[in-house]
């Protein structure tokens, strides 16, 4: 399955958010989209996974989803989104029950997605029982056990402390290595951009727009022994980002 | 080799003690207080100090009889209660128009307020009548209740109902509005059913608001339970009460106050038991 992003614009009342954002992503592919804060990115996640419309292009579909997929474009947000009422395995199965998958089916699925996940032993937790880590890897196993063929990340990282951000990055790129799904995934950490994405998309500040789409091919599982030659790859990111970045700084300073 | 001597493992052991100097002294503790350590027993320690007290201050003649009978006095009047078999002829009454009033006014006010806080169409529309009507005191329309409900059950049911049912809507649909957007969009991002919605994150993220609404609304029960009571009413608690004040049984009224009291207590133990059970996930 592959999604094509076509000349996607977008504006919210007088605020043009998006300008003419078109690339492909294909399957088994990871893409990792930068750009400079408020330019746009969780709101084209959001086109992605037609949660919202834009107001010109359109997101496209092509090849039918994988059987057995549930729910083909898959969500992780940044704020884990976690039903706090519900347990570790109520708030896997909550995403299962509307598929009519209850009893020991939904049970060997929430064994398996704990297990990928290192969650089996936290199964009767309640989320304010668990450290941020534990919570979006819960909210990852949740994500797995629809079985994506697409996961849309929003900053998943971004609330956590560095250690565990680079635990779940090794933990990512290892389930990624057992099952090949597509993603996009958003991220301020050029670091975490060149660990995980085969291709990068640089959005220049308000409006976004493409400015360059870098594309890596070391494999996933070889850049953290090789994290030294893509110390170039993440300067080069730097550099585009970083007049735009100060120019997007200055912007909010003025609206402000 | 001289790596390996540098990589050598650091046991506990190899890390230096500091040795304080002589003079050293703790840092001064400064944090503390504005903490509240469950002390549950002062409670009914001060209830009986002070019933004690005052019992003392009657027995004594230091508080007059007829300013305030001694507690003593208001539990005889309990036992008369108990023996003539009248307790339960005022409970009952009372309990059954509290119990229905409130138990339908809850039900319809849980379900308006859903309503209100689901669709833009039901808000648009009852909102604004809702909140012209919930100010109103309710026992200011009792004598109208009367006429369209008779001077029976129909008309102090219906107070209760009326009064419980509005701060149970406000609360319910505050509840819905305040649920975590960002959860919503979750349940829709894998494509759950509108209902399942619903039922799975709206109705439990409203859940706390729908029951500290069931506080308040307990409570404005009661006042209402006995206002109604006092217009009209042959038995009931606030029958009981009226009839101690017109004879200036001041032991009576005092005993009613109590069973009040205790009936109120009752019901915020209840819920407080609920709000333990359903409300278990929060810190
Ligand atoms: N629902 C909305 N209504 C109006 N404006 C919005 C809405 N959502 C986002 N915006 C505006 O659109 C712009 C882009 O927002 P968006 O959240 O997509 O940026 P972002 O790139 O994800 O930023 P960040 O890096 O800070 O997460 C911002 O200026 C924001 O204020
Ligand atoms: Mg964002």
């Amino acid at each position: 399955m592959e999604l094509m992003i076509e000349n996607v614009s977008h504006h919210y009342g007088e605020t043009h958010v998006l300008e003419d954002i078109s690339f492909t992503l294909k399957d088994g592919e990871i893409i990792c989209i930068i750009g400079p804060s408020g330019c746009g990115k969780s709101t084209l996640l959001r086109f992605i996974g037609g949660l919202e419309q834009p107001t010109s292009g359109q997101v496209l579909i092509a090849g039918e989803a994988p059987s057995g997929s549930l729910n083909p474009l898959t969500y992780i947000f940044q704020d884990f989104a976690l039903l706090p009422w519900r347990t570790v395995e109520g708030n896997v199965s909550l995403v299962l029950e509307d598929h009519g998958i209850h009893g020991s089916r939904a049970n060997a699925i929430i064994n398996d997605v704990l297990a990928r996940t290192k969650l089996a032993d936290f199964r009767k937790a309640l989320p304010r029982q668990l450290s941020g880590g534990m919570k979006q890897r819960v909210a990852i196993a949740r994500a797995l056990a629809v079985n994506p063929a697409v996961m849309l990340m929003d900053e998943p990282l971004s609330a956590l402390d560095s250690q565990t951000r680079e635990l779940l990055l090794d933990d990512l790129v290892e389930l990624w290595s057992r099952e090949k799904f597509s993603a996009c995934y958003v991220t301020h950490n050029l670091a975490e951009a060149v660990r995980l994405g085969h291709k990068i998309v640089v959005l220049s500040r308000r409006p976004g727009r493409v400015r360059q789409i870098v594309e890596i091919d070391m494999p996933l599982g070889e850049r953290f022994e090789r994290m030294g030659e893509l110390e170039e790859t993440q300067r080069h990111l730097w550099n585009l980002m970083r007049e735009e970045a100060r120019a997007a700084d200055m912007e909010l300073a003025d609206v402000a | 080799m001289s790596l390996d001597t540098t990589h050598a493992p650091v046991t506990s052991a190899a890390v230096p003690r500091p040795v304080a100097p002589s003079g050293a002294r703790p840092v001064p503790f400064r944090g503390g207080g504005f903490r509240h350590k469950p002390l549950g027993f002062v409670g009914p320690l001060v209830f009986v100090a002070l019933i004690a007290l005052w019992e003392l201050g009657s027995r004594t003649g230091f508080i007059s009889p007829i300013a305030l009978p001694a507690p003593s006095e208001a539990f005889a009047a309990f036992m008369d209660l108990v023996q003539t078999g009248m307790l339960w002829t005022h409970l009952e009454a009372s309990l059954y128009r509290l119990v229905v009033g409130w138990t339908f006014g809850s039900l319809l006010g849980v379900s308006v307020g859903l309503a209100i806080g689901l669709f833009s169409f039901v808000r648009a529309g009852f909102l604004p009548l809702v909140s012209a009507l919930f100010p109103i005191p309710k026992i200011a329309l009792l004598p109208l209740f009367i006429v369209w409900f008779g001077i029976g059950e129909g008309s102090k049911v219906a107070t209760i109902l009326f009064g419980t049912f509005f701060p149970t809507v406000i609360a319910t649909y505050g509840g819905v509005d305040n649920v975590d957007r960002n959860l919503i969009r979750m349940g829709q991002s894998f494509g759950l059913s509108w209902l399942s919605i619903v039922r799975k994150i709206i109705i439990p993220g409203a859940l706390p608001a729908i029951l500290s609404g069931f506080r308040i609304s307990a409570s404005i029960a009661i006042v209402l339970l006995v206002a109604a009571e006092m217009i009209g009413a042959e038995f009931g608690i606030g029958a009981y009460i009226l009839m101690a004040g017109a004879l200036f049984a001041t032991d009576q009224l005092i005993c009613g106050v109590a069973m009040l009291s205790i009936l109120g207590l009752t019901i915020s133990f209840f819920i407080g038991k609920a709000e333990k059970y359903f409300l278990n996930w929060r810190t």
